[in-house]
């Protein structure tokens, strides 16, 4: 075990866990505001009560998964220094930068209204209260945007200069509007939605199917499935597409290796199944669509794919199979979630969806997998970008701590481990207790 | 530009040990001030609202570190690589700890997480001292400008010290007073009833501790590094540092005694400001010392980022901590009077 390894497998293990809980409270924060502005729009007082209640009950979920967010989230913060000192040396100058502005920006932005939504019911009057959500939600999509924006970097360097051995920000604007961030972060938060969307609907889905709770279950599917049939659809296309196609131009070593193209090819087709094989250099079992893959990036079947074959081996994604795995879970959930949406959708629409017990238990059951399917997106994101840590620029060995020892990056390591896996239960929980406790008790404590 | 990013820096580690401050003596004191739960439950409450936010200056802080000082950012960091994990896990503690004991009853467990609560307040305290201390006196960097240091290893401060030694260990007592003193006056202002009246009473005994101790780092710190001095003697009139740190410490025995809870507690936020201030003002222009001699340290112009770089900071954070400062003005507003203890 070399510190390289250690130092990747720490940033990779505690970001992932990291990214559980924003996640959520991003797209959550969205659904609670719509929760709030029903709460202030609706004329019937006893149905107005009752979205108001949802939103508080909703806000306390939220709460959770916040803390979780935030105390998981100091961490990461703070390992660009301490396991990454040679990369944040070099390229501290640009991405501190937007690092720098969450913090300044949507951290205190987002914790002082959190504040005053979770703690300040009785002190504030109902717009304010309204004006409060809105705020978390303005937060927690600004902190998104500038995480994506540094990791946009990273992923497609824009507006810097090299300097005395380090990177600098010549153009503040094009740092920020980098068309790879803007694109990313569509799709990331489109993805946010999607989770937070599900776990709404699925909440809903239990207690109707538990028989308790009824108005707030149904409450909770018909927002879920709204929102989650638009979000659904919204990240394959446009954002998926474009961010395929984007991959495809800038970083052909990725696409490639998601796909398991192993050789170039004019009108590649699209591998649906199989599992790539390094030593031979093709795909084991494959189910294959013709030219399909050739469509999606270029638009014309014809075009021609760039395959590994064109790319020197120093160059390939270190993690070959992982990486195409990755991807194929995403886009394959991705089809699920769109199904499933888009079926509940209708049957909401016919007003048939409460009475549906199966699409319930889909929907339950469906909950877990948009995490699977987010955190699957980020691996392909991060395992496509090797063997660059700046893509084009630094590569991975060159970044890490060189004064931090494998020992001592294991050590705090296992250390992590210990005390996610703890977090990660008491969480559990938490938001189990929660989800039984129901709405009506929401407002109880505080 | 180094002198003012070197001083923005400084304001916002100031502005976290002030705010943040008083939540981790909170935490400190609620372990042997209160009488039962309805007090402990008052005084976390009088945090409840604050604490997250208050952690942010943290975060925000060592973003414009990262940006401004990227090299100092790098070495600190990845040299001080165990006490930083140790840090990071008892802030995880800490906030865990907090909340579920607000979301639920857990019955025996709830004594279990209020001394997690309060040891891990405590501890922060002392790291928080002794990382200072440990600025100050030195660190062994390289040539590269990298350094990396074990726990405890060496007990005295030398070319190769450990972050333990008896030194840093004043510091760390020196934070872990300085901060219990801030949260007891932060609990007479805030809590009604009782507990504010114990909080007021146990000022002047932590007061005796804090003055001795204040006394004696600052005489460790002229043993440790003579050169602090260097840049008092070049303008004088920086004696108003020392001159503040007294009258503060005044300030806050004359006024709690007087009962005035609010100045009492601005005059402690006044103390931890000089005391800060006089450690920048001492270091100026030296980011981090080198044990191994001058020629080695980390100073603020090879560690200063790119100008772009720094002219647009400049720019966007001078809106963004005037934006920010505007809502916490807003949320203490709201949270102003005192938090009751109820049954
Ligand atoms: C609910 C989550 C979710 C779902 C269902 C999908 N994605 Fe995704 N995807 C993400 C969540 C996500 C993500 C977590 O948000 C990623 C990781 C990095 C990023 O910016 O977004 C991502 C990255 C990402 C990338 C960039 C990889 C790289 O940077 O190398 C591409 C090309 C796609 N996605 C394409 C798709 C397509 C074609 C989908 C169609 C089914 C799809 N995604 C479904
Ligand atoms: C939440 C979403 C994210 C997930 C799940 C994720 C996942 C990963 C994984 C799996 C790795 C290891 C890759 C490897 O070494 O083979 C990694 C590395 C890394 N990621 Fe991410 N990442 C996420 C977001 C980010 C963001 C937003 C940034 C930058 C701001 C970032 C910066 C890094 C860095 C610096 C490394 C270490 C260097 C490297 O191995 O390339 N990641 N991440
Ligand atoms: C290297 C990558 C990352 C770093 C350094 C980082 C840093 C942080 C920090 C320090 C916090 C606590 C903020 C507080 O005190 O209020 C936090 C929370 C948060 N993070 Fe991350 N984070 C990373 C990855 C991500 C990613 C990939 C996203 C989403 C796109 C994200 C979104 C959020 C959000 C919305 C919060 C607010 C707390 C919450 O809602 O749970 N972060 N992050």
């Amino acid at each position: 075990m070399n510190a390289e390894l250690i130092d990747r497998l720490h940033f990779a293990f505690t970001i992932t866990f990291h990214y559980l809980f924003p996640q959520l409270t991003m797209g959550l924060a969205l659904l609670i505001v719509v929760l709030k502005t029903a709460a202030l729009r609706v004329r019937d007082p006893e149905r107005a009560a009752l979205w108001d209640k949802a939103a508080q009950f909703w806000g306390r979920i939220f709460g959770i998964n916040f803390v979780m967010g935030v105390v998981t989230g100091i961490p990461m913060e703070f390992q660009f220094g301490t396991n990454w000192a040679q990369f944040s040396r070099v390229s501290g100058g640009v991405i501190g930068q937007p690092l720098a502005m969450e913090g300044v920006f949507s951290f205190f932005l987002e914790s002082a209204f959190l504040g005053l939504f979770l703690y300040g019911g009785k002190h504030l009057s109902k717009r304010l209260h309204w004006l409060s959500a809105f705020m978390v939600f303005a937060g927690s999509w600004i902190s998104g945007f500038f995480i994506i924006v540094t990791d946009a970097w990273m992923q497609h360097p824009v507006a810097y200069q090299a300097a005395n051995g380090r990177y600098e920000v010549v153009s503040f604007w094009q740092l920020l509007s980098n068309p790879w961030g803007l694109i990313q972060y569509a799709h990331n938060m489109t993805g946010a939605v999607v989770t937070a969307s599900f776990v709404m609907a699925a909440v809903g889905a239990f207690y109707l199917l538990d028989g308790k709770h009824l108005e707030y279950g149904r409450a909770f599917l018909k927002v879920g499935v709204v929102a989650g049939v638009i979000a659904s659809i919204v990240i394959i296309f446009p954002t998926g597409d474009l961010h395929g196609k984007y991959v495809a131009r800038h970083q052909p070593a990725a696409i490639a290796g998601m796909e398991g193209l192993f050789h170039s090819e004019a009108g590649a087709g699209i591998v649906l199944m199989g599992q790539p094989n390094e030593e031979t250099q093709q795909i084991d079992n494959p189910i294959v669509v013709n030219n399909v893959l050739s469509f999606l990036i270029y638009g014309t079947t014809k075009a021609e794919v760039k395959g590994l074959d064109e790319i020197p081996r120093d160059q390939w994604p270190t993690a070959l199979p992982l990486l195409y795995y990755a991807y194929h879970i995403m886009a394959g959930l991705g089809t699920w979630f769109a199904l499933l949406m888009i079926v509940c959708a209708f049957l909401l629409w016919r007003r048939r969806l409460y009475g549906a017990r199966w699409a319930l238990w889909a929907l339950l059951i469906t909950f877990p997998l948009p995490y699977i399917a987010n955190t699957a997106g980020w691996m392909t994101a991060e395992l496509g970008r090797q063997p660059w840590l700046i893509y084009g620029l630094m590569r991975t060995s060159e970044g890490y701590s060189p004064t931090v020892s494998a020992g001592n990056g294991l050590f705090t390591l296992i250390g992590f481990m210990g005390m996610y896996l703890l977090l990660g239960l008491l969480f559990t929980v938490l938001v189990y207790r929660e989800i039984s406790r129901g709405p009506e008790l929401a407002s109880a404590s505080h | 530009m180094g002198f003012v990013w070197f001083w923005l820096v400084a304001i916002m580690i100031v502005g976290y040990v002030v705010l943040d401050g008083f939540d981790l003596g909170v935490g400190v004191l609620h372990l042997f001030l209160v009488r039962n739960e309805a007090e402990r439950s008052a005084s976390l409450r009088s945090i409840g609202p604050v604490w997250d936010g208050n952690e942010v200056w943290l975060l925000a802080g060592g973003g414009t570190l990262y940006f401004a000082f990227p090299l100092l950012y790098a070495s600190a960091f990845s040299g001080f690589y165990l006490p930083l994990m140790i840090v990071l896990w008892l802030l995880i503690l800490r906030g865990v700890s907090l909340e579920l004991r607000n979301h639920i009853d857990l019955g025996v467990w709830r004594a279990l997480l209020d001394g997690v609560f309060g040891l891990a307040s405590a501890l922060l305290a002392i790291f928080y001292g002794a990382a200072l201390a440990n600025v100050i006196r030195g660190v062994p960097l390289r040539a590269d400008g990298y350094f990396f240091l074990p726990l405890w290893t060496n007990w005295r401060p030398g070319p190769t010290p450990g972050i333990l030694d008896w030194y840093t260990v004043i510091g760390g007592l020196v934070a872990l007073i300085a901060l219990t003193l801030h949260g007891a006056l932060w609990v007479a202002l805030k809590v009604a009833g009782d507990l504010a009246g114990r909080a007021r009473k146990l000022v002047k005994p932590l007061w005796i501790a804090l003055v001795a101790l204040t006394v004696a780092s600052l005489a460790a710190t002229l043993a440790v590094r003579p050169a602090m001095l260097d840049n008092y003697s070049r303008y004088p009139f920086m004696f108003l540092i020392p001159a503040g740190v007294a009258a503060s410490l005044a300030g806050i025995l004359a006024w709690n005694a007087k009962g005035s809870s609010l100045k009492a507690f601005l005059a402690s936020c006044v103390y931890l400001f000089f005391m800060l201030a006089g450690a920048c003002f001492g270091l100026y222009p030296t980011l981090l010392p080198a044990t191994g001699g001058p020629q080695l340290d980390i100073t603020l112009s090879r560690a200063l980022s790119g100008p772009h770089t720094l002219a647009v900071g400049l720019a966007w954070w001078a809106f963004g901590m005037a934006l920010a400062v505007c809502y916490i003005v807003f949320v203490y507003s709201r949270f102003k009077g005192k938090v009751e203890a109820e049954q």
